[in-house]
């Protein structure tokens, strides 16, 4: 296992970039995930990490090793698929062998690792089947089984999940996890699901448009938002345009005035953001509770099991959503379409960009 | 159970027997009226026969027309084979998995060939080689150089067809897969890419050397002395006399093909490359 780096890579297809300046270290044994839209050069970037797409510029390492020009077969990287990939004509046993079979492992020890990493995804009793007789779920842990098999310097899986259903994919993935903390494995992930990857990264890459927007963990990455776009993509935000005006509070573009937020970028900034799970409603208040707040109109509220949306309205119309905890400790909430309000919000929750 | 009017395949049952009867009677009554007619002991054929003899496959076997035939379609079949394979295996793997401008087009004229009415195509690649031999003095057409072109060319479309078709459905990554786990180009090729190839290569050798075996119309303008092929043969002894050696010639010509089919059928299932 070793630690990847890629500095400066770029990709282009004629006049298109699809990968753009990326530069990011994966740590060793770290489980980091890349995440984005469609289309944001996530594949193309995993690609240029195996070697099946050729980097237009920069440099890729593993450890100290310069692959940046090497072929896929001189690299050893682990690849699964989306589609898997699996031989048709090849037994289960036969698929996972074939690592080792390209690196000469004598016969009898490439047979026990075989059985070993089968084991490990809990499919060596199918050892014998063909890939077509196996299920969507199995066939996924054949392909990362073959691709852990040889001890590849790294892991790459190109949305491994996207093809299971939901109680399976969470099934797999924690099994994904355990599978990689217990070998510690260098593992980048692949997924255009943001709550895969908060679930299941030590750290997160998220993309769009080909540059990477923020690499931090899951817990930065949702609660220290670097940039708009990642506000937006991951988790829901409520969004203010608007400026900062001279007396150091930010007026959106309806005319509410809030008060500035402690941190977090604040030159040019022109959108004022802050959390559903951060807004309090206090019904009845007036003003704007401790200098983060703003009246409003409840116009309209959704029950979703564990937590209650609210919709509110402030004078100049800008809708404003909150959640509210359905745990009791907030006191059941009583709210009605029509009610006036405050909503308010914690110093350190607002975020500007 | 589900009521009946539920199953429409049912009720369609008797039907859908009764059409493939029909069918199967339709295409295979020429067949074996030829087979049961090269055994009859008439010289004009007539039914029903007075008796019967293999007397017309000795007769067949000593006229050197039909022996110089049999072999000059032997031979210009496994040429036409040869070429089609080298030149369309190839051609299907970068049809299939390349992603480049003109694809579509290159695909269009690597297949026009089936589309072109066959005597068109031979009188014009005639007409072509004309102008070729009056140009450089190479004579090509009516030498047997002239007719493995053609063949070639009558066998790749069906060679392409095939392979292409083995390729559909097959996941595009398996190369890509293989490489990723220490597989070289070639290795890649020997161990993943032939494997699953291989049904629509050998289905379509086997067309390949079955459709220039039998052609007909492309070949009419190209053949010369010592370059007859077989249905060429048939058709010029037809024009003088209609005895059964060429039911005869005609019956050795069904079965050569129908073993073909058979012995290709043992090695994999023909109908998994369409
Ligand atoms: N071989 C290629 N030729 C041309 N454009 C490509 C190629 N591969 C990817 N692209 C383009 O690069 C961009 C990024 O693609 P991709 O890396 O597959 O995105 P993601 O995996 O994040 O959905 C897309 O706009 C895609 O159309
Ligand atoms: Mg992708």
């Amino acid at each position: 296992m070793s630690q990847i780096t890629l500095s400066h890579v770029s990709k282009r297809y004629g006049a298109l970039t699809s990968v753009d300046d990326v530069s990011l270290e994966i740590r060793q044994g770290e489980f980091a995930a890349f995440l984005g839209p469609s289309g944001c050069g996530k594949t193309t970037t995993l690609r240029m990490i195996a070697g099946l797409t050729l980097a237009s510029e920069g440099t890729i390492r593993f450890g100290s090793r310069d692959v940046t020009h090497l072929p896929p077969f001189l690299r050893n990287a682990g690849l699964v698929f989306q589609g898997y990939a699996l031989f048709p004509h090849m037994s289960v046993a036969q698929n996972v062998a074939f690592g080792l079979e390209m690196r000469k492992v004598e016969r009898a020890q490439a047979q026990a690792r075989v059985m070993q990493a089968l084991a490990l995804v809990k499919l060596d009793h199918l050892a014998d089947r063909l890939p077509r007789q196996l299920s969507g779920g199995q066939q996924q842990r054949v392909a990362l089984a073959r691709a852990i098999v040889y001890e590849p310097e790294v892991l790459l899986l190109d949305e491994p999940l996207s093809a299971l259903d939901a109680k399976l994919r969470n099934e797999v993935r924690n099994d994904l996890r355990r599978l990689q903390s217990t070998l510690g494995l260098t593992t980048i992930f692949v997924t255009h699901d943001q709550d895969e990857a908060l679930s299941v990264a030590d750290r997160i890459v998220v993309m769009s448009a080909g540059k990477v927007e923020q690499i931090g963990t899951p817990r930065e990455i949702y609660q220290r938002p670097a940039t708009r776009f990642v506000a937006e993509f991951i988790g829901s935000t409520n969004l203010f345009p608007g400026r900062i005006e001279a007396g150091g509070r930010f007026v959106t573009a309806g005319g509410e005035s809030f008060a500035m937020p402690r941190e977090g970028r604040r030159d040019g900034a022109s959108t004022f953001a802050v959390r559903p799970e951060q807004i309090r409603l206090t019904k009845g208040a007036t003003g704007e509770g401790d200098g983060f707040g703003v009246p409003a109109t409840v116009s309209g509220i959704v029950y979703r099991g564990a937590l209650t949306e609210i919709v509110v309205q402030t004078a100049s119309g800008a809708p404003l959503v909150a959640h509210l905890q359905n745990d009791g400790r907030d006191g059941e909430v009583r709210l009605e379409p029509g009610d006036v309000v405050v909503a308010s919000w914690p110093a350190g929750a607002a975020m500007l960009f | 159970m589900r009521p009946a009017f539920l199953s429409p395949q049912r009720s369609f049952k008797p039907a859908m027997t009764a059409g493939c009867a029909a069918a199967f009677a339709m295409v295979l009554a020429p067949l074996v009226a030829i087979i049961w007619v090269s055994f009859f002991d008439n010289k004009i054929i007539s039914f029903p026969p007075k008796g019967y003899t293999l007397a017309w496959y000795a007769a067949a076997w000593d006229m050197p027309r039909f022996r110089d035939g049999f072999v000059t379609s032997l031979e210009l079949g496994a040429v036409a084979t040869l070429v089609s394979l080298l030149v369309g295996v190839p051609a299907s793997l970068v049809l299939a998995r390349g992603r480049f401008r003109g694809r579509e087009v290159v695909q269009s004229l690597l297949m026009a060939p089936l589309i072109v009415p066959g005597i068109v195509a031979g009188a014009a690649f005639y007409m072509l080689l004309i102008e070729f031999e009056v140009l450089t003095g190479i004579q090509i057409a009516t030498t047997f150089t002239g007719l493995a072109i053609a063949h070639s060319l009558i066998a790749l479309p069906w060679t392409i067809r095939l392979v292409t078709a083995s390729l559909l459905g097959v996941d595009s990554q398996l190369a890509e897969a293989a490489l990723t786990m220490g597989a070289r180009p070639l290795t890649v090729f020997r161990r993943v890419t032939w494997p699953v190839i291989r049904p629509g290569v050998v289905a379509g050798a086997l067309f390949s050397f079955v459709i220039s075996f039998v052609d007909l119309e492309k070949s009419l303008f190209l053949v010369g002395p010592g370059t007859t092929t077989l249905p060429i043969v048939i058709v010029n002894y037809l024009e003088w006399s209609v005895d059964p050696t060429i039911a005869a010639v005609a019956t050795v010509q069904i079965l050569l093909i129908a073993a073909g089919l058979v012995v290709t059928n043992r090695y994999f299932r023909l109908t998994r490359a369409f």
